[in-house]
């Protein structure tokens, strides 16, 4: 131990007494390393940060097909192929279509749509606990991560939403001015996603058991959220207040919303647009703040 | 001289070789460890038996790595640190780069040190060529910053027309070379590089020991974990021996080296 005492010594210089290690740094300005920012500093290091937020979204997605024969074919086939099932399912099997005009329209958006918000949330719950040696390695903030997963969501939603038009018009449904409207219902549900995407990371990086009860959640959350029916049908002879809570749920305001824009053609109405902003206001400041909480504990023992 | 010295920063360039950059005071690191080995099995009757008992997973261990552990660093400094494997020397140089909190003292720093892992940002289904970009992004580097140090990576990995292929094709050296070239293409104040030089061949060797080199220079300091003595020796001005998560002896490089050795 005489070691570091003879460094402090050679340090002084000036035969000045002995001073403590903490002394010393002082006197040079060395701090201590770990601190969170505050808020708008934190803000600022993400947007520094914009670059490696898209590039790293891009690259999951390129590297995620890059072991499969068809490639990136599957951004397009794998929601066909949820969509045959669901309407094998609940079209042709259980029937559900009789009430419903142009059911298959009305449930592949419905499947879109929640399955975005799906993915993004579990995606945002892995982001942080599946990144690990990465945190541990590397200085950045760490709202990158799921930022990153969102982002990646929403490169994947481009090539849904592509293949939802197209079955949209298939089934007979004309084109509208009012889907000029759909990427402002898709911004308005991305930072929602978004939102809660940070608020489930936090929540998967301290919870690890959240990854094996997450699916189970989000599926009730898919049959309650109108995917399969109309939402109003079930919902008109419930009490006042759990039929609120059921129209008020993000995720059905948000097919409903794109519902309207895609197939009915009709511009939503005040309450729909009143839910979707909200949602997707509090979700972000929400869940950002939440997550910025705990910045400086993420990836440790 | 003088044209050989890169300035990293304005702060730097006002500090003179000899001030401190790093202190370690009295520093201790403990950590809960999950998964070890137990006798039980581990089934799910006997989770649920825990739960209901309200006993802890048994397999969170906790584990004092680092105990109590203090030392200076100066600018321009390169500090070895060996020890035999579970001393404490990775989960120190965590502790340094402020990615691991302290149990007990402190670690000050000048300047945010960074741990040479630029590895765990990297995929190795994408191609060289992308994963430099990638790598560059993940350290904080600006598009510009990696335009302009591109070439002179690719130059630096030395692996040629393996740069348009994917990582997966890459040979283990090739693989470390790449991710040295991409680590070290950012200039730090502090550096900490824990086992990067193992592998690559002699030529590698050389050139990454004369950048560790340059970085001395330039009044930067460089922590070096690695279990060849040999790089340490040709790189290292001071070397700290860590045992069982204390320093058993800091010094010379040959005075230590020769004293470990003979253990």
């Amino acid at each position: 131990m005489s070691q570091p005492e003879s460094a402090v010594a050679d340090a002084q210089a000036g035969g000045q007494a002995q001073e403590s290690l903490a002394a010393l740094a002082e006197r040079y300005g060395l701090r201590r390393a770990i601190a969170r920012p505050t808020l708008p500093a934190y803000l600022r290091q993400l947007w520094d940060r914009r670059h490696f937020i898209v590039t790293y979204a891009t690259s999951r997605n390129v590297s995620n097909y890059s072991e499969s024969a068809l490639g990136q074919l599957w951004q397009v086939l794998t929601p066909l192929l949820n969509a045959a099932v669901y309407w094998l399912m609940f079209g042709v099997i259980l029937a559900q279509s009789k009430h419903i005009e142009n059911y298959p329209a009305f449930l592949i958006t419905g499947v879109m749509v929640f399955t975005f918000t799906q993915r993004t949330v579990t995606g945002g719950a892995k982001s942080i606990s599946g990144n690990l040696s990465l945190i541990r390695a590397l200085h950045f903030p760490r709202a990158t991560l799921p930022l990153a997963y969102a982002i990646q969501e929403l490169q994947i939603l481009g090539w849904s939403m592509g293949v939802l038009i197209v079955l949209v018009l298939i089934t007979g449904e004309p084109i509208s001015w009012l889907w000029l409207l759909i990427p402002v219902a898709l911004i308005f549900q991305f930072i929602f996603n978004l939102g809660a995407s940070l608020f489930m990371a936090r929540i998967g990086a301290f919870v690890r058991d959240i990854t094996q009860l997450l699916p189970f959640i989000l599926r009730t959350w898919l049959y309650a959220s109108g995917v399969f029916y109309m939402i109003t049908d079930k919902t008109k002879d419930l009490p006042g207040a759990l039929r609120w809570a059921m129209e008020f749920n993000p995720a059905a305001a948000y097919i409903e919303f794109m519902r309207d824009l895609l197939i009915y053609q009709r511009f939503p109405e005040r309450w729909a647009w009143v839910t979707c902003i909200f949602w997707a206001v509090f979700a972000a400041i929400g869940g950002f703040w939440y997550f910025w909480r705990a910045e400086e504990r993420y990836g440790r023992g | 001289m003088a044209d050989v010295m890169q300035k990293p920063s304005e702060e730097l360039s006002k500090m003179t070789v000899g001030t401190p950059t790093v202190i370690v005071d009295d520093l201790h690191i403990v950590y809960k460890v999950y998964g070890a080995a137990n006798k039980q099995k581990g089934n799910a009757a006997n989770a649920l038996r825990r739960i209901v008992r309200r006993q802890g997973r048994p397999e969170m261990k906790e584990v004092h790595a680092v105990r109590g552990v203090s030392f200076v660093a100066n600018h321009g400094e390169a500090i070895g640190i060996i020890g035999r494997n579970g001393s404490g020397k990775s989960t120190l140089l965590r502790a340094i780069a402020g990615l691991l909190p302290a149990h007990k003292g402190a670690v000050y720093t000048n300047g945010q040190p960074s741990l040479l892992g630029v590895n765990a940002a990297l995929m190795k289904e994408l191609t060289g060529e992308r994963n430099i970009v990638l790598g560059c992004y993940a350290m904080g580097m600006s598009p510009g910053e990696t335009r302009e140090k591109y070439d002179e990576i690719v130059d630096f990995s030395g692996i040629g027309d393996f740069i348009q292929f994917p990582m997966s094709t890459y040979s283990s050296g090739m693989g470390a070379r790449l991710r040295f070239a991409i680590s070290s293409a950012k200039t730090h104040d502090v550096l900490l590089i824990d086992e990067a030089l193992a592998t690559g061949d002699r030529e590698f060797r050389k050139k990454s020991k004369d950048r560790i080199m340059q970085m001395r220079e330039s009044a930067g300091t460089v922590f070096l974990v690695a279990h060849n003595l040999d790089v340490i020796e040709e790189t290292c001005n001071r070397v700290i021996w860590l045992h069982k998560g204390k320093i058993k002896m800091e010094g010379d490089p040959q005075e230590v080296l020769g004293a470990y050795n003979r253990v």
